[in-house]
């Protein structure tokens, strides 16, 4: 027997829920934004590569914290993509965070980071100005770039001569890397290992002077000839068996398949060091640009984090000054060392090369290297460029173009 | 309170005085139900009013929803996701496709091997029958992200699965980077198309966005080791609560049809079934909630790739809320993925409904019947 429940009690516990609603509501706002004074409790998320850079972090923010006066804690995160997420919602994000470059905009665009850049003493101009250009969102730079790296082509040594070639068939263009790779396979080498995303194969759409935005961020520019040509030029690879992909040689990604000596040239980044000296220390190989386009154009991609700073912090200045002495170009080069990034900082650059003499063809590659991608609502977009590069071999490029140039357009807009 | 109270008491009742015996139940009772009523309201109703109203708003996810700074999105997150051709929808429509397939395998697969299981190990006969129940029943209480990490390396190109396969002379795919279709890969190797250039009757056409092609891809090789993973953990929950109502059914009913002469089918399909259909249903009803909802797997096995092939609604409402900051799309697919779990439920009730002379057609057709 049901009874039914009377208007009143309905009201009763309608008014009761509605202000439980506005209580739960109203701990969203947040009261941030404004200086506090006096000593800083910072806490810093950091995503980071491993033990290595997490030591070396909270070495710092230590020595920073001792020195200042201030304490600083130091959390690597698990996935500092949804931590972030999360934190911002529930409106207690950290105070200083990485911030990946590919995630940069959509961060600013819904304000959630500071744009402290011209707050810093010193001025920003001793960092690379592609980073820079990186990190700015509506021609306003919001955060100093932490680090870099840069994608360069690898030689395995023993396969180069072992198919006869020579350093001056080190391939300096496309026609060269063509004709390179056919004499490797020739020689019954794999010749080149790409990895199927973005990352990878957008090197080759800008050194033929294309990219998937134009220069200024503001139009999509995926559809255009330069880009097809490139990702022509790359099936062609892929089909004449002159570049596989990872996955075709059993490898988790390109450092694995060249470090295993299974293919004689890799295009990865920096990283690709660390996996060579922990992994596979008995391969000799050589670092070289990447090629240049058939108009001579040098170009490559970098990768880049900064340290974001929350717009809902208590402590901006020290919050500021702590970001400071984390950019420094000493602390950078410290960094360095630890964990094998490029420093951000121009004035570093001399250092950097006295440690590790033959990085010049990363470090050289900032002068030409293209960013991520940083408008905002674009990672859904470029996952599924990425979805169809996977399937690029039988797949139609000027189908995936447009595809990703409709996409694009649209998330651009929004 | 004392109105509050009177109009709160049944007709009959109202017209007593309030001292009778029966005077203050229905306060008390409000009184006692309250803690309950106020935790479901504040954990559960409340939270599901708030993300309902930020599906209507394009709210990004930096201070409160519920300010009139947040902009109103009226029902565009959710005509985005049927409506509007773009990126959204063709995301959306490729994990409603994905959890259709998976749906679809799990759920029948996962019923049939709990049931099979909760038989064999309620067998009388049966020796070391704890042990079995014990061994079917483990997967269920390990955590499924130590299970997934597991499944990982099982499923690895030159993992255990491959090296079995290997030994009967198959060429096991790569599991997780392999995004062909389950039908596709069927349909081509019998070589009744080709997949390199697909029928164009069925690539022309379009529905929500998608291909009727790609809409009959069938769950991907990759999708295929999650069905294995989640059908491997879940049976030995069912076959619990199989097990547990084969042990509360009347030995009589089983002796008095054993000498009526019926075989071991007949019995299982004319007597135990019919007596288990209340859990059927239970179990039925849990697998399709839980195989709509798969999430975790997802998130620590594929993330979604290759290719999109192991997208689910439930893992792209994630995504879109905590990555790409459209929270109010976010949550509009979750409702939307709650009143799908609410009708097939529904629709399922319906369909196994019982004692009335509207019997779903497979009873009717089927000679004798339980009753």
């Amino acid at each position: 027997m049901k009874r039914p429940l009377p208007r009143l009690r309905v009201a009763i516990l309608g008014t009761i829920l509605a202000l439980t609603a506005t209580a739960c509501g109203s701990s969203f706002n947040d009261n941030g934004n404004q200086q506090s004074a006096g000593k800083a409790d910072l806490q810093i998320l950091i995503g980071s590569s491993g033990d290595a850079e997490t030591t070396a972090v909270k070495t710092a923010a230590a020595s920073w914290a001792s020195s200042t006066g201030n304490t600083a804690t130091v959390t690597p995160a698990q996935d500092i993509g949804q931590q972030l997420g999360q934190a911002f919602a529930g409106g207690t994000p950290p105070d200083v965070f990485y911030v990946d470059a590919s995630r940069f905009a959509d961060y600013a665009k819904v304000g959630a980071l500071e744009p402290y850049a011209d707050k810093v003493k010193g001025g920003v101009n001793d960092f690379y100005p592609s980073l820079r250009a990186t990190f700015t969102y509506q021609n306003k730079l919001y955060c100093i770039p932490k680090d870099f790296s840069t994608l360069t082509l690898q030689i395995n040594n023993d396969l180069w001569t072992q198919a006869k070639l020579t350093d001056a068939d080190i391939p300096t263009n496309w026609d060269q890397l063509t004709a390179a790779a056919t004499k490797l396979k020739a020689a019954g080498i794999t010749p080149l290992v790409i990895g199927d995303t973005r990352d990878r194969i957008g090197a080759f759409m800008v050194e033929n002077g294309g990219w998937i935005l134009s220069k200024d961020g503001a139009t999509v520019t995926a559809d255009s000839p330069q880009n097809l040509a490139a990702l022509q030029y790359v099936q062609g690879l892929l089909k004449g068996g002159l570049a596989v992909y990872p996955k075709q040689v059993d490898a988790g990604w390109g450092g694995e398949a060249f470090g295993k000596g299974k293919v004689a040239m890799a295009t990865e980044g920096n990283w690709i060091k660390g996996a060579m000296q922990h992994d596979y220390p008995n391969i000799k190989y050589k670092v070289v640009a990447m090629p240049a386009g058939p108009s001579g154009t040098k170009g490559t991609l970098s990768f880049t984090q900064c340290w974001g700073i929350s717009s809902k912090t208590k402590f901006k200045d020290q919050a500021i000054n702590f970001v400071e002495a984390m950019t420094t170009a000493q602390q950078q080069l410290a960094f360095t060392k630890a964990f094998g990034v490029m420093p951000s900082r121009i004035s570093a650059k001399d250092g950097y090369l006295q440690q590790f003499p033959n990085d010049k063809p990363f470090i050289d590659s900032a002068d030409f290297a293209q960013g991520p991608v940083n408008a905002p609502k674009m990672d859904s977009v470029l996952s599924d460029f990425d979805s169809q590069l996977q399937g690029l071999a039988n797949g139609d490029p000027k189908a995936i173009l447009t595809r990703l140039q409709t996409n694009a357009t649209t998330a651009l807009k929004g | 309170m004392t109105a509050t109270g009177a109009s709160l008491t049944r007709p009959v009742v109202r017209k007593t005085p309030r001292t009778g015996i029966y005077g203050r139940q229905g306060s008390a009772g409000w009184l006692f139900v309250s803690p309950a009523v106020v935790i479901l309201g504040v954990f559960l109703l409340l939270p599901i009013l708030m993300a309902l109203f930020v599906s209507f708003t394009a709210w990004n996810g930096q201070g409160s929803p519920f300010t009139s700074t947040v902009p109103m999105a009226g029902g565009d997150n959710y005509t985005n996701l049927f409506a509007k051709d773009g990126l959204t929808r063709l995301d959306f429509m490729t994990s409603i496709r994905n959890n259709l397939y998976y749906v679809l395998l799990v759920v029948p697969l996962q019923t049939v091997i709990a049931l099979s299981l909760a038989l064999v190990v309620n067998q009388r006969l049966l020796k070391g029958k704890s042990f079995f129940r014990t061994a079917f029943f483990f997967p269920s209480v390990t955590s499924s992200v130590a299970i997934s990490v597991v499944f990982l390396f099982i499923f690895l190109n030159g993992g255990a699965v491959n090296a079995v396969l290997g030994f009967f002379g198959i060429q096991g795919p790569q599991w997780f980077q392999d995004s062909r279709g389950l039908l596709h890969v069927i349909l081509g190797g019998l070589g009744l198309v080709n997949n390199d250039s697909p029928p164009a009757a069925l690539t022309g056409h379009t529905a929500f966005g998608l291909s009727y092609w790609d809409w009959l891809a069938g769950p991907s090789v990759a999708m295929c080791a999650i069905i294995a993973l989640v059908v491997w953990t879940t049976s030995g929950t069912f076959m619990l609560m199989f097990l547990s109502a084969l042990q509360n059914l009347p030995t009589e009913l089983d002796e008095a049809s054993l000498l009526d002469g019926a075989s071991r089918r007949q019995h299982l399909r004319y007597v135990t079934l019919p007596m288990l259909k209340p859990t059927l249903f239970l179990v039925l009803t849990l697998g399709l909630i839980g195989t709509w909802q798969v999430f975790d797997q997802v998130y620590v096995m594929s993330q979604g790739n290759p290719a999109k092939t192991t997208l689910t609604p439930a893992f792209l409402s994630y995504r879109t809320a905590f990555y790409d900051f459209n929270y109010g799309s976010g949550a509009a697919i979750s409702f939307i993925l709650f009143l799908i779990i609410i009708t097939l439920t529904l629709l399922q009730r319906y369909i196994m409904r019982d004692r009335d002379d509207r019997r779903p057609l497979w009873r009717r057709l089927s000679k004798g019947g339980a009753r």
